[in-house]
């Protein structure tokens, strides 16, 4: 497996967020504000930590992700073409009709392994993934992103109980903890006190990290590939819209692209990159 | 597991017939294909010994999977089995599936997944837990799911012979409908459940009665009475809601002339409502719906549930003897 330093899994990072931006604009609709928080996790998974190979999306042996948070896919759709699971032409297509990317994380999409985009669902499809590995004895890995505002909803609470309950040491779940969701800040719309005890107190190994920082993201996966008994939840801080000033932490841009070309060029600009 | 004629039946007007638990002989038939079917696998929800999945995980423990009462995370889980090659089967009651739906749509029927929900105690059978648990609007609520199959077996024999078409030659997402209550056995031991095959259970050219589940039994009893009234009924066991078979609704409609469906469902969204459908857009005859009608169940007997909600034997002969003398119609025959 191709091997990346952090350098280059910043370079990554930068060309995912280009295309979450070039996406929603083109498309005029989208979610840019939850896709550019975990551009970073999103680098640091598809192009160090999983073992993945484009060319054997089949593979029964392959470490498998699930999208929870279904709304961030031009997150996800932007890794999978820059990993090569599809032509880069195609992310234009994003949203529109005759086009396999659909608004919402799609299964028909190469790459993706479940359909997603109401929320509280994905943590769930890790946990049967996760048993079918036990079952059938294979050392794959599922990684599940989820959101900090799908916290609210109460099925994730039923599948971390299910995670813990069945020991799946090879379950992965990373939340996204943006602060924000559609109507504002996560403080304001239903506080979700402290996640980290909460999770931990329902049988999870609890790793918090800065979710901008490669070096924490790959420490913290390393860290869970060690785990015996436990799944694993890493708490990653991020901020929502992060790269672009005006997206940073704003709610608007929770599902809203760039305004006009001022905003688009400006949002380009301040990734840098091309 | 066999009972001879049961006296409740009997009440009802179903005579000299055994009757035999829905849901035992699916426990039974889902432990038996574990034998030669490594990669099935089963979920339940804390009601297992109800749901007669527990026949199962006790000889499979490992492929046996007991969620707790959190039915949203047994669907997400039975998606991520199923995504991951395992031919799965989830159970508990039917009014608590309901409560994932939005699971059913997403994590399910949108990634096309083989998942079998076998669910028990549907309809007023029952009984004596009440409204809360007796769901009646179940098979319109799945048949809306894109790609989700729905049926409703008659008797033990034909549920044997779905779970069968299910773990062998069938794929999911099915929507298998149980109940709590013995039922009187129509089919022989041979019997092949077919998707989108109706079984004519008895010949007639009068009239048509189309039904599913329990309704059927009835409508065989009624139409014994019916021949003394020299009224010549059909009757057609409906089992596969969806596919639906289209050629028998047609059938009936241009052999028969008239048509009633009688279901332990109600009429808004269930038997009736695809029956009436198909009548009118391929061949419109008269089309009247036995079943419940806009309202929860009550708790009771199961035998005194149907007299109450005026869907016996008794009330049958009446309704079908109306509509075949095309008498003014009321909103209700009760």
């Amino acid at each position: 497996m191709e091997q990346y330093n952090a350098v280059d899994l910043k370079n990554v990072a930068r060309n995912i967020r280009r295309k979450i931006i070039e996406m929603v604009y083109e498309a005029k609709s989208g979610h840019p504000g939850g896709s550019l928080s975990i551009a970073d996790i999103l680098a640091v998974l598809y192009f160090k930590e999983m073992n993945i190979d484009p060319l054997e999306p089949d593979d029964p042996d392959r470490d498998r992700f699930i999208m929870s948070k279904g709304h961030a896919s031009p997150g996800l759709y932007a890794t999978l073409a820059l990993r090569g699971y599809f032509p880069e032409s195609l992310l234009s297509g994003f949203r529109k009709l005759n086009s396999k990317l659909e608004g919402h994380v799609h299964r028909g999409v190469p790459g993706v392994e479940a359909s997603t985009g109401s929320l509280g669902q994905g943590l769930g499809i890790g946990v049967g993934i996760a048993l079918a590995a036990k079952l059938d004895h294979r050392n794959y890995r599922t990684y599940v992103v989820i959101g900090d505002g799908e916290l609210e909803e109460g099925s994730v609470w039923e599948s971390l109980m299910a995670g813990s309950k069945y020991h799946l040491n090879n379950l992965i779940a990373i939340l996204d903890r943006n602060g924000v969701q559609l109507d504002g800040y996560t403080r304001d719309i239903m506080p979700l006190g402290n996640i980290g005890r909460m999770v931990e107190s329902f049988g999870w190994e609890v790793l918090e990290i800065d979710g901008h920082d490669f070096d924490q993201i790959i420490s913290a996966l390393e860290e869970a590939k060690k785990a015996t008994d436990r799944p694993v939840f890493i708490l990653a801080n991020t901020v929502k819209g992060k790269g672009v000033s005006y997206m940073e932490n704003n709610p608007k841009y929770h599902g809203s692209p760039p305004a006009n070309d001022d905003e688009y060029k400006q949002a380009l600009e301040e990734i840098g990159g091309e | 597991m066999t009972m001879n004629t049961n006296r409740h039946w009997k009440r009802l007007g179903v005579s000299e017939t055994k009757t035999e638990s829905l849901r035992e002989t699916y426990g039974e038939e889902l432990r038996n294909m574990g034998r030669t079917h490594s990669n099935l696998v089963v979920l339940d929800a804390d009601l297992s010994s109800s749901t007669k999945t527990a026949t199962f995980g006790k000889e499979f423990p490992d492929r046996f999977f007991n969620m707790g009462i959190s039915e949203q995370s047994m669907v997400e889980t039975a998606a991520g089995l199923a995504l991951s090659g395992k031919k799965v089967f989830a159970s508990t009651f039917a009014v608590f599936l309901t409560r994932t739906y939005e699971q059913l749509r997403q994590s399910i029927c949108y990634n096309n997944l083989d998942v079998n929900f076998v669910v028990t105690h549907a309809g007023i059978t029952v009984g004596e837990d009440g409204a809360t648990h007796q769901i009646v609007e179940d098979i319109g609520i799945m048949s809306g799911l894109p790609n989700m199959k729905v049926a409703v077996p008659v008797d033990s024999v034909e549920t044997k012979s779905i779970i069968r078409y299910l773990v062998d030659q069938g794929r999911g997402p099915y929507y298998v409908r149980l109940t709590r209550e013995k039922f009187p056995v129509l089919n022989d031991p041979s019997y092949e459940f077919r998707p989108g095959k109706a079984t004519i259970m008895k010949d007639g050219e009068d009239i048509t009665i189309m039904g599913i589940g329990v309704m059927v039994s009835f409508a065989l009893q009624a139409a014994e009475a019916l021949k003394s009234k020299g009224i010549d009924a059909r009757v057609v066991n409906m089992s596969s809601i969806k596919p639906i078979d289209r050629k028998a609704v047609i059938d009936a409609a241009r052999d028969t002339g008239k048509i009633v469906t009688v279901e332990e469902h109600s009429i808004y969204n269930g038997l009736g409502s695809r029956v009436a459908e198909i009548a009118s857009e391929e061949y419109p005859v008269p089309v009247r719906r036995m079943g419940m009608r806009d309202t929860f169940g009550k708790s009771g007997k199961s035998w005194e549930l149907f007299d109450y909600f005026h869907m016996g034997v008794n009330d049958m002969v009446k309704f079908a003897e109306a509509c075949f003398r095309e008498e003014p119609r009321n909103e209700n025959l009760s």
